[in-house]
């Protein structure tokens, strides 16, 4: 590999799109309260995102969460509070294996307008130790809809 | 441009002994700041250990044949080895175990278990490594009645001695388990005043010199000392053996803590006797190519001089210093008088796992998260965790300019 392809991995990983993310989430913030909650840690680097939701029916209605850590792994828990909104259960778990798979294989899923936008995080294949900071705010609301509060993704 | 012309230290064929400095990461050389959590291996040791296998290898205090005999002189020759290294009295006071976290649980449970009495405590500071933490929470939620207190560290990231006199004084504290020098903040405790304060109140002591041993000479005979373990990895050797030093009368009080073959005298279906130590602490087949390499670590160290290492690395640690604090929004944990080569540090608006990544990329290897010392990273309000830049004897000071300045285009990066 040339020594430029580091750089530009670096540019893919923190592509503007992933930084705008992090940096500037939409549903930061906790429910006053919620039918479910639970809080993802990284005991290894002390990320952590805590995700709280209301439900519905078999529908998400209101989602938020709560962190601190790395770009991945804000980034990660802004952009699953984008798409679950509106989910069931069972879609919500789909697109974060959707983002796991994609995460661990480096292909990218464009097959709908949500899996486009979690494609972002396919970049990650490529540094393998981050993958556990995209997928932890995944964990947590898998979590919270199982009715766990607290899961380590190590 | 003369890199250390503070020392005769000959960095350049120091560094040629050490295969992997001479790879590329991603095309970029390689810039290793994290010898703190493991170190390179020279030729040195990856032959011995070849030279082992190839050529004596049996089982140890086993075989009656000529094989199993060369392998057992070669073991207890490294056993020989660290003595030396430690400057213990006796060979018998080494024990090999397969870290240091191997050494702490052994202490725990054969010294805390067998020899504290109820009411008693052990006593460990907040900026111990998780190593010398965990087992002593185990022994104390163990039913026993022993108890753990923890000495404060102070805004400089020094081990605070007016609390550690304050936590001795009512006499109940049965052993001080503290570091020889922070893997974190680099401070190097002050290890005589300490064994002296301990043994004044009663209480044996025990320090961690995973990081200590690597860059100081060590004396346990002039430091007093009760036990001190360190772990060969970390001192240019194989993984999977450590060591503990132990005076030969505790050990020879201490009850076993693994049972098996090896650490036996006499064994009938109900009941056994105990080997004398070390034996009695290393049941089953030990390390036997790794105390190989562990002997090759000690001799190649030994044949650069501590001394020449220690000079060597307080050049490098006050370069650090200067290079590092002129990196704009870097703030350094700990301010110690008596540091290592260790520095974490934050810098702003840069979390330290993307900042490793970052680094990483360059060629630059160093640890981000909390170093297996969460309390001391809580008790200096880094959750998220710090970056951390550990030299070895092979690190230069370009390597740290380099990272400096790496530093310095990070900051911009994640503007």
């Amino acid at each position: 590999m040339s020594a430029a392809a580091g750089f530009e991995e670096l540019q893919d990983l923190y592509s503007k799109v992933l930084r705008d993310l992090a940096r500037n989430p939409q549903h930061r913030g906790r429910l006053e309260s919620p039918a479910a909650s639970a809080r993802g840690d990284n005991p290894m680097c002390g990320d952590r995102v805590e995700v709280f939701l209301n439900l519905e029916g078999d529908r998400i209605t209101e989602v938020m969460f709560m962190g601190r850590g790395c770009e991945i792994s804000q980034a990660s828990a802004a952009l699953l509070t984008e798409l679950v909104r509106g989910k069931s259960p069972a879609e919500a778990r789909a697109l974060g294996e959707a983002m796991t798979r994609m995460a661990r294989s480096g292909e990218r899923d464009e097959s709908t307008d949500e899996l486009a936008r979690l494609s972002v995080f396919s970049v990650v294949k490529k540094f393998p130790s981050r993958v556990k900071c995209a997928t932890l705010a995944w964990h947590a609301l898998d979590a919270a809809l199982s009715g766990v509060k607290e899961i380590s993704s190590e | 441009m003369d890199t250390n012309t503070a020392t005769s230290f000959d960095i350049t064929r120091i560094r040629q002994d050490f295969p992997i400095l001479g790879t590329n990461m991603r095309g970029k050389p390689l810039v290793f700041l994290d010898s703190g959590a493991s170190a390179q291996k020279p030729r040195q040791v990856i032959e011995a250990m070849t030279r082992s296998m190839e050529t004596a290898y049996a089982n140890v205090h086993r075989g009656a044949y000529h094989l199993s005999e060369v392998a057992t002189e070669a073991h207890e020759a490294a056993r020989g080895a660290v003595q030396r290294f430690l400057n213990a009295a006796e060979p018998e006071e080494i024990i090999f175990t397969g870290n240091a976290t191997g050494a702490f649980n052994l202490v725990a449970h054969s010294f805390g278990r067998g020899m504290l009495k109820p009411g008693q405590c052990v006593l460990v500071s907040e900026m111990e490594h998780h190593a010398n933490l965990v087992p002593w929470q185990m022994l104390r939620d163990a039913g026993l009645g022993i108890g753990l207190r923890f000495v404060r560290v102070t805004g400089s990231g020094e081990l605070d001695l007016e609390d550690l006199s304050a936590k001795l004084a009512d006499g109940k504290v049965g052993l001080v388990s503290v570091t020889h020098m922070s893997n974190v903040l680099g401070t190097v405790t002050p290890a005589a005043a300490i064994v002296r304060m301990a043994h004044e109140a009663g209480a044996r002591v025990m320090l961690d010199g995973s990081q200590a041993a690597v860059h100081r000479m060590v004396d346990v005979q002039a430091l007093d000392v009760d036990f001190y373990t360190f772990t060969g990895h970390k001192l240019y050797g194989p993984t999977g053996i450590g060591v503990l030093y132990g005076k030969r009368a505790l050990l020879d009080a201490m009850p076993p803590f693994f049972g098996g073959g090896d650490m036996i005298e006499t064994v009938t279906l109900e009941h056994s006797t105990f080997a004398a130590a070390p034996a009695r602490f290393e049941a089953g087949t030990p390390a036997i190519i790794e105390a190989v390499g562990l002997h090759a670590a000690i001799d190649y160290v030994n044949t650069i001089g501590m001394p020449e290492i220690e000079a060597h690395e307080r050049a490098l640690v006050d370069h650090a210093m200067r290079a590092l604090t002129q990196v704009e929004g870097l703030a350094l944990l700990g301010a110690a008088q008596d540091r290592g080569g260790v520095f974490a540090f934050t810098l702003d608006g840069v979390h330290p796992h993307d900042l490793s990544t970052y680094l990483d990329r360059s060629g630059i290897c160093v640890r981000a998260g909390r170093h297996c010392a969460e309390p001391l990273h809580m008790r200096f309000g880094l959750e998220g965790g710090s970056t951390r830049a550990s030299f070895g004897l092979y690190t230069t000071r370009e390597e740290i300019d380099f990272l400096a300045s790496k530093l310095t285009d990070a900051r911009r990066f994640f503007a």
